[in-house]
């Protein structure tokens, strides 16, 4: 269990109710519900296609739902003005599956550009020391004048998540966060989410279909079959069952295990 | 944002889908006004942006016009000595040069240049996600991408004509000095008394509207990019191929409309 969480089950900092979202004949999410508590880290699953990330971008009004309510903060996302949805952003971080880095700045524009353009009066002092103080958490002060080109994959999730944190957010979105990493860096991101959640009591979602990042990360684990959360609970409660639709994540891992041998034995 | 309801064709795909483009184009055109002329201003950028456009397509526009000027004069020497009119070399170059050349080239260039570059720009920040994340850091992505480029274009293109024009002048001036040894104010006095206020009321009219087609072009195509890579690829392309046809278009009517008024 995690070290110094605070989850508030009386204060919802995001639900969403009854949500749907197709594109054209597709049915994304159909009649989705779900909760994020103060303090807490809600890990969604499912597989590659199930709408995560629509999920997470209807969250943040990037798509407007088709039907339902998103509720963020007290404040529906998809019926408040561009004015009152540009306030709400900055309490709201996401960090993008591609890390989404601009990538003809440097690390430390990257890192600049939410804070300059959204504190209007900020000093230029005050920026750097924000700026040294992210990139200290994320552990990646060296490549402060770098070009996103020059990072690795890693590096590169790193400062997403940094340029993110550096407006303190309450909440987190986190897209696929270890994806397409090693499982040592996956490590050291699943210890970053951590900290953030420690540090600044932020409440997240955290989006994976990495089974050690659900398992390290999350409080809560919800699983998207569907268009729609077929359980939700804590990481054993979820994955102790006999639905083979939940089991394919860790039967995928053991036919994985199985190949792995076989290939070592015809070395 | 992607119509979500189910739809049907109501006359056929490709014509259906001919006019959505239409409209979402008009839509693109009118949300550029909307934004470009509510606070905040992005003075910053577009100073950025006009540095990009102006400053580094001036060797390519220095290189094409001189050459454009030195070869039109020579070429156009023949036809004319054979009247004995040489000596109206320098109006002949001048009008054509100011009334069709310059606008036309320079648009063109640019097109290539600028357009392309603003649709590969825009669209790979399109397809990595960059403007969704610009717009959940509380940013305007429209405002602050395709606003600026759009005014950048629009308010240097007639500069650069300009530039094109004086430096075209100066090709067929050398040619003509070398040929006839019309000295550099007979040739300029003689070339100025044919180009009047119209003229260069024109050129600057076509240039203002050739660099919102090349900018609204380009952004048009990186903005609405398609997901993945061969997007990026398309998005730059095509924003050339429109923004050429609909110059050529606009090309016509402008001459059109200022003839009537000549
Ligand atoms: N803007 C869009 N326009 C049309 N279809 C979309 C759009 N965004 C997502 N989709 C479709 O919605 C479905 C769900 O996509 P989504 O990106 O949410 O999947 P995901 O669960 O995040 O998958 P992955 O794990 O691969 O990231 C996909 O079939 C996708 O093609
Ligand atoms: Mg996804």
């Amino acid at each position: 269990m995690k070290n110094g969480v605070k989850i508030d089950r009386n204060n919802r900092v995001i639900f969403v109710k009854d949500l749907e979202k197709s594109f054209g004949e597709l049915n994304v999410l159909s009649g989705l519900n779900m909760d994020l508590f103060k303090g807490e880290n809600l890990v969604v699953m499912g597989r590659s296609g199930s709408g995560k990330s629509v999920l997470i971008k209807v969250i943040s009004g990037l798509l407007k739902p088709d039907k339902g309510v998103v509720n963020v903060l007290g404040q529906e996302v998809d019926k408040i003005s561009t004015e009152e949805l540009q306030a709400l952003r900055l309490k709201i971080g996401f960090s993008f599956q591609s890390s989404a880095l601009y990538d003809s700045m440097t690390v430390r524009e990257n890192l600049e550009f939410p804070l300059v353009r959204n504190l209007k009066n900020i000093k230029s002092k005050e920026v750097d020391k924000a700026i040294e103080e992210v990139l200290e958490n994320v552990d990646l002060p060296q490549t402060i004048n770098q070009l996103p080109s020059e990072l690795s994959g890693g590096q590169k999730k790193r400062i997403g998540i940094a340029r993110t944190l550096i407006l303190k957010p309450e909440i987190m979105l986190y897209d696929e966060p270890t994806a397409g990493l090693d499982p040592i860096t996956s490590v050291e991101i699943n210890n970053l989410i951590n900290e953030v959640q420690q540090k600044y009591n932020t409440s997240s979602l955290i989006i994976t279909h990495d089974l050690t990042c659900a398992k390290l990360t999350g409080d809560r684990v919800a699983m998207i079959v569907d268009g729609n959360f077929l359980t939700q609970g804590s990481f054993d409660d979820v994955f102790n069952t006999n639905d083979e639709r939940i089991r394919g994540f860790y039967n995928y891992n053991f036919i994985n295990d199985n190949t792995n041998k076989k290939l070592n034995n015809f070395k | 944002m992607e119509p979500n309801s189910k739809q049907k064709f109501i006359i056929s795909k490709k014509i259906d889908e001919f006019f959505i483009d239409i409209y979402k184009v008009f839509s693109f055109i009118s949300r550029f006004f909307k934004e470009a002329f509510s606070p905040p201003f992005e003075f910053q950028e577009i100073i950025k942006q006009c540095y990009e456009v102006g400053y580094k397509s001036l060797v390519l526009i220095s290189l094409t016009g001189f050459i454009t000027g030195l070869v039109f004069t020579k070429q156009s020497r023949p036809s004319l000595s054979s009247f004995g009119a040489s000596s109206w070399l320098p109006s002949l170059v001048s009008i054509a040069i100011v009334r069709a050349m310059a606008p036309l080239i320079t648009a063109l260039i640019t097109a290539g240049k600028v357009g392309s570059h603003m649709g590969a720009e825009l669209g790979s920040m399109k397809v990595t996600e960059q403007i969704d994340a610009m717009e959940v850091s509380a940013t305007n992505p429209f405002k602050f991408l395709v606003v600026t480029r759009v005014l950048a274009i629009t308010l240097m293109l007639p500069i650069l004509v300009m530039y094109f024009g004086f430096i075209g002048m100066m090709g067929s001036f050398m040619n003509v000095h070398a040929n006839e040894l019309t000295s550099y104010t007979a040739f300029f006095k003689e070339a100025f008394s044919s180009i009047s206020f119209l003229d260069i009321f024109s050129s600057v009219l076509k240039s203002i509207v050739f660099g919102f087609t090349v900018g609204i072009a380009g952004c048009y195509q990186g903005y609405n990019a398609q997901y993945g890579t061969v997007g990026v690829g398309k998005a730059a392309n095509t924003a050339v191929v429109v923004a050429m046809f609909l110059i050529f278009i606009e090309e016509m009517i402008i001459v059109q409309f200022v003839n009537a008024i000549r």
